[in-house]
């Protein structure tokens, strides 16, 4: 379910790491728990993202949640087919429906984030 | 699965947006068993109904339910209320789950002086009596019909009678939370469970789905409903929540009476208005709502209306603000955001 090579949050955001590129999109988890997603705001390309902080939202059906970014880093991509197509979030939320694409700062932060295993851990109490 | 006034319940089943659907081309199943039961009996019970809520009790035959409500003595709503009338001394009251207790504790404390009754009547906390399953949409009818022996189509709206539904004992209400035809089963705990599974089972063939809160209140917000907490509560005053008409002062004396008397008379100076988000973003409950830049009002309840494809919501305005097409901007996340004053109910099912 969790893929192995990404890290999680324990906000439910996953990071896959390449060198100092990362792409950011939140888990399967996550979208089943907002439901049915009706829009997704995200940051400009070229802003900086923080690690731990709001970054952006995702409104569903019934509440609107803030996304915490797993790193810190430069926007280098934002998913744009996601504004008129927000429900591919509920649909592939691991794959297709990434958020953002970031250019790392600090390589080192994905450490600390949880691998799939403990993530999986962490969402069965 | 959240907590909702003790009781545990599903936001959703198979999806919002899913049940929502299923209940305007279809049909729904909704298990309300929250829903508080109040039963008033006796010689005076009529009497006793007229005193505490706002309609005309007395308008009523066997079998007609209306919807009504229950005041303080300055006007404010303690809750919003359906009053059946089984026989003559003997009315069947749904309220709300989370006011169930409230409102119990108000009628008898508003009938009662020093302890002892003023009416030769009877008020019982009947809740644990009952569970509640509703069956929504325009095949609903047909879904409960393969259950039951008695014809339902001559249930006229607003009307109820008792009888079985595969063998259970029931009352059969067609009444409803969502803007389309439908029944209300209410059934004793133990036939809850497995009326529940036969209703899901004889509706297979009409594509029902169980559907949870979250539909439940898209659903009703469409039809322009009022949902105690948000449209009302102890600070609103019926003509203000656009409720005048479940108001009858004619009837003589009844709690709140007065007040609510006085501010029709000197007219209200807000109003529950609809409105439709003409910018992106959802207006939701608590935000706060601009005319001309300035802080004029709130949201109380706002959502995706499935049926329109657009953002709606119900929102409290001064009455100079209150006009259709009147422009507004509610504050969505600290960005003021247009949107239009509409008429309501945004939904209204086709006869």
């Amino acid at each position: 379910m969790y893929p192995t090579n990404y890290r999680y949050t324990k906000d439910h955001e996953w990071v896959a790491a390449e060198g100092s590129n990362g792409t950011i999109g939140i888990t399967d988890h996550a979208q089943q728990e907002l439901g049915d997603i009706v829009y997704v705001d995200l940051p400009q390309v070229g802003s900086t993202v923080t690690k731990g902080d709001t970054f952006g939202s995702v409104e569903s059906v019934k509440a609107v949640s803030d996304l915490y970014s797993p790193v810190s880093g430069e926007v280098s991509a934002i998913n744009a087919a996601l504004a008129s197509a927000p429900e591919k979030l509920n649909a592939d939320p691991h794959g297709e429906a990434w958020l953002i694409k970031v250019k790392l700062s600090d390589a080192g932060e994905i450490q600390d984030l949880l691998s799939a295993d403990e993530y999986q851990k962490y969402l069965e109490g | 699965m959240i907590d909702f006034g003790g009781w545990e319940m599903p936001v959703q089943y198979s999806g919002i947006l899913d049940e929502h659907q299923a209940v305007r081309q279809r049909v729904g199943l909704f298990d309300v068993s929250h829903m508080g039961e109040i039963e008033v009996t006796g010689r005076q019970a009529l009497e006793l109904v007229n005193f505490v809520t706002t309609n005309d009790a007395s308008r009523l035959v066997d079998g007609q339910a209306q919807y009504s409500a229950l005041l303080y003595r300055h006007g404010g709503f303690v809750d919003d209320i359906l009053v059946h009338r089984v026989h003559q001394q003997h009315y069947f009251l749904c309220v709300n789950a989370s006011n169930q207790e409230k409102d119990f504790a108000h009628i008898v404390a508003s009938t009662c002086t020093d302890g002892v009754s003023r009416f030769d009547a009877h008020v019982r906390f009947a809740s644990p009596d009952y569970v509640q399953i509703a069956v929504q949409g325009p095949r609903a009818l047909e879904v409960v019909q393969g259950l039951c022996e008695r014809d339902l189509a001559g249930i006229r709206y607003y009307h109820f009678l008792d009888d079985t539904v595969a063998g259970i004992s029931a009352r059969i209400a067609r009444t409803g939370y969502t803007g389309e035809d439908g029944l209300e089963l209410y059934v004793a705990p133990s036939d809850g469970p497995p009326l529940w599974r036969l209703l899901l089972e004889t509706g297979k063939r009409f594509g029902i789905l169980p559907c949870g809160l979250g539909a439940r209140n898209t659903l009703r917000l469409e039809a322009a409903m009022a949902l105690y907490g948000h449209e009302i509560d102890a600070t609103i005053l019926p003509p203000e929540a656009g409720l005048s008409w479940i108001v009858k002062p004619g009837k003589g004396d009844f709690v709140g009476r007065d007040p609510v008397v006085a501010i029709q008379q000197a007219g209200v100076s807000r109003k529950l208005c609809g409105f439709e988000m003409l910018g992106r973003g959802i207006g939701r409950d608590g935000y706060s709502v601009l005319v001309d830049g300035q802080a004029a009002g709130w949201v109380t309840s706002g959502g995706p209306s499935p049926t329109l494809g657009k953002n709606i919501g119900l929102c409290y305005l001064p009455v100079d603000a209150a006009g259709e097409g009147q422009p507004i901007q509610v504050l969505v996340r600290n960005q003021p955001v247009d949107a239009v004053v509409v008429k309501t109910p945004f939904y209204k099912r086709e006869k």
